[in-house]
């Protein structure tokens, strides 16, 4: 099978999933992800038509519960693991110029 | 008494026997970890103090005739599992200040049943690897040769358990992750039915692939934890609401007439033939003790590592997108801007492998190959678990090695990872399928241990218990120690 990610799927690739893309390091990166794609592309041998996908391995539905509050949540022990956190915000680079 | 390696059920009987305090045990084990584990990098983070103060109020239980199944039972918990106030870490620099604000509904469990958690257990980070050595926190060594990796991403549950440091532990599997680190390390590991065990907080990697379990020296031991590990948990959507029956009930039952499937595709090419020959010589055993040997096919056994290397990364790119540097998790230094918070963040806070990992399924999710990657790794998942389902109606376990070789060099495998993702061809159909399967000590090929697999059908954990206990029964494999007597 031919690569399948070429340096600018990669970019792209990168961006989606909030990656930094490191122009350094991009050969090693496309090596690696062609190695995995040409491993899982074995998979494209087997004649699947007519076959539903399984998304639950024991095929059973999510459980639902009635839509009331169970849970209560200790803002401080959640916000002591923010890195910038304060008089209840989480603070992040300015968005707006 | 030597506690060293004694099982769960012999530390139990001497508990209650007052031939040691739980303090005593407590103290031993943290002795020893002390003094191995700067060799072997099991733990993260040991609490000691913390386990020190379970272990007095586990004797005053003991004083006052108050006990429950698991009091005073030091054990070990891979540092997937939140543990509220404590730093849970998942093996990754991403996590590593996070300190988790509840816990885990298993570790609940074990704790409410008596456990004592002696500290949290090195991992490949976020469970992605089969050798322990993707982890921040540096690679964890196997006891039986320090050279060697311990397998993984359990690694450091089955090291700490194997180099006498507690009584148990428990792990994570996804793809083998509990059943290949036990293999490697001469332990018995169960990866129960998917959502047998609650996945309230444990970290998650792959979602519909993910279950906890408990690794130990017999199973008779990983039956008395996972009594106390499974139920149903509203907290869990995907966790079954099936009654738990008493595993530990019924293991000493005859398996006379037990048919036993050999799966054809678990000896081909690639299996070391001194792994091969002790699989042969367990089924052997199971022969003597009135089983009956049946050859099946699980016809779609060559596509699991494909479909898997699919799935698996389509939802860790999901899973992982949560660790955005703002609410919780790394953070970059001096960010631009959004942007570049976000993408500096993961960039710096995740590993190599995971950061591979995530685009793979980004790639595999990606609008044009969502088809041909995603919906046909689902579809091949049907069939791998239609096979499961014809090969139960004939035979009652299925049979085979765990892993491929014994445990190898570190460093060996590190830049191949096709050869890498190769360690799991055995134990990944039955996580893709969702039935539970384990690894018990069925020799030595070169010194080292060797997994024998077992499989079930689903929610039979019971009779695969049972069949690996008649095996140990007759075999000593599970009682042997590294040799170094560490």
């Amino acid at each position: 099978m031919n690569n399948l990610v070429n340096e600018k799927t990669l970019v792209e690739l990168s961006t989606l999933a909030a990656l930094p893309f490191e122009p350094e390091k991009s050969k090693a990166t496309l090596d690696a992800l062609n190695e995995v794609l040409a491993l899982v592309g074995q998979m494209q041998s087997l004649d699947v038509s007519n076959v539903r996908p399984l998304a639950h391995p024991l095929e059973r539905h999510q459980s639902l519960r009635a839509d009331a509050v169970t849970e209560t949540v200790d803002p401080d022990a959640l916000s002591q693991n923010a890195p910038h956190y304060e008089a209840g915000l989480y603070f992040v680079p300015k968005v707006i110029e | 008494m030597n506690l060293d390696f004694a099982t769960l059920t012999d530390l139990q009987k001497a508990l209650r026997n007052r031939a040691v305090s739980a303090t005593e045990l407590t103290q031993h084990y943290l002795t020893r970890i002390d003094a191995l584990d700067p060799t072997l990098n099991s733990f993260i983070s040991v609490q000691a103090e913390a386990a020190l103060a379970a272990a007095g109020r586990a004797d005053e239980r003991f004083a006052q005739g108050d006990t429950r199944p698991l009091t005073g039972i030091p054990i070990a918990q891979k540092d997937i599992f939140c543990l509220q106030g404590q730093k849970t870490t998942a093996g990754s620099k991403m996590l590593s200040q996070f300190i988790a604000p509840y816990t885990a509904t298993c570790s609940e469990k074990l704790a409410h049943a008596g456990a004592i958690t002696l500290g949290k257990t090195n991992m490949d980070e976020f469970a992605m690897g089969s050798s322990n050595e993707n982890s921040y926190f540096g690679a964890v060594h196997n006891p039986w040769d320090p050279q060697l990796i311990p397998g993984g991403s359990s690694g450091g549950s089955a090291a700490a358990v194997a180099a006498g440091l507690c009584a148990a532990s428990t792990g994570t599997d996804t793809g083998g992750s509990i059943r290949q680190p036990a293999a490697m390390c001469g332990l018995t590991g169960l990866k129960p039915t998917y959502g047998r065990i609650s996945r309230w907080g444990m970290i998650a990697f792959a979602s519909s692939l993910d279950q906890a379990g408990p690794m130990a020296r017999t199973a008779q031991d990983a039956a008395i934890l996972l009594e106390h590990m499974a139920g149903h948990d509203p907290r869990d959507s995907t966790s079954l609401n099936e009654p738990v029956p008493r595993f530990s009930e019924g293991l000493d039952n005859s398996i006379r007439g037990l048919r036993i499937g050999v799966c054809r595709e678990f000896f081909t090419e690639g299996l070391d033939p001194a792994v091969e020959r002790s699989i042969r010589e367990a089924l052997a055993v199971y022969e003597s003790l009135g089983a009956t040997l049946v050859d099946i096919s699980l016809p779609h056994t060559p596509y699991s590592v494909s479909a898997y290397y699919v799935i698996a990364p389509a939802e860790c790119s999901a899973n992982l997108a949560r660790f955005d540097g703002i609410r919780y998790g790394y953070r970059c230094s001096d960010p631009e801007n959004l942007q570049d918070l976000y993408q500096r963040s993961r960039g710096e806070g995740f590993g190599e492998e995971v950061k591979k990992r995530i685009l793979v399924g980004t790639f595999a999710l990606s609008a044009g190959y969502f088809d041909a990657f995603y919906a046909r790794a689902q579809k091949i998942r049907r069939r791998i678990k239609e096979d499961f389902v014809n090969a139960f109606e004939h035979v009652d376990v299925i049979a085979g090695p765990t892993a491929p070789t014994p445990a190898f060099p570190l460093g060996e495998k590190a830049s191949n990872p096709v050869e890498m993702y190769l360690q799991d061809i055995y134990t990944i159909s039955a996580s893709l399928a969702g039935v539970p399967a384990m690894s018990i000590p069925a020799g030595l090929a070169n010194g080292l241990p060797v997994g024998l697999q077992l499989i079930g059908n689903y929610l039979q954990e019971g009779p695969l218990l049972q069949a690996a206990h008649q095996f140990q029964q007759a075999t000593h494999w599970h009682s042997l120690t590294p040799p170094e007597a560490l």
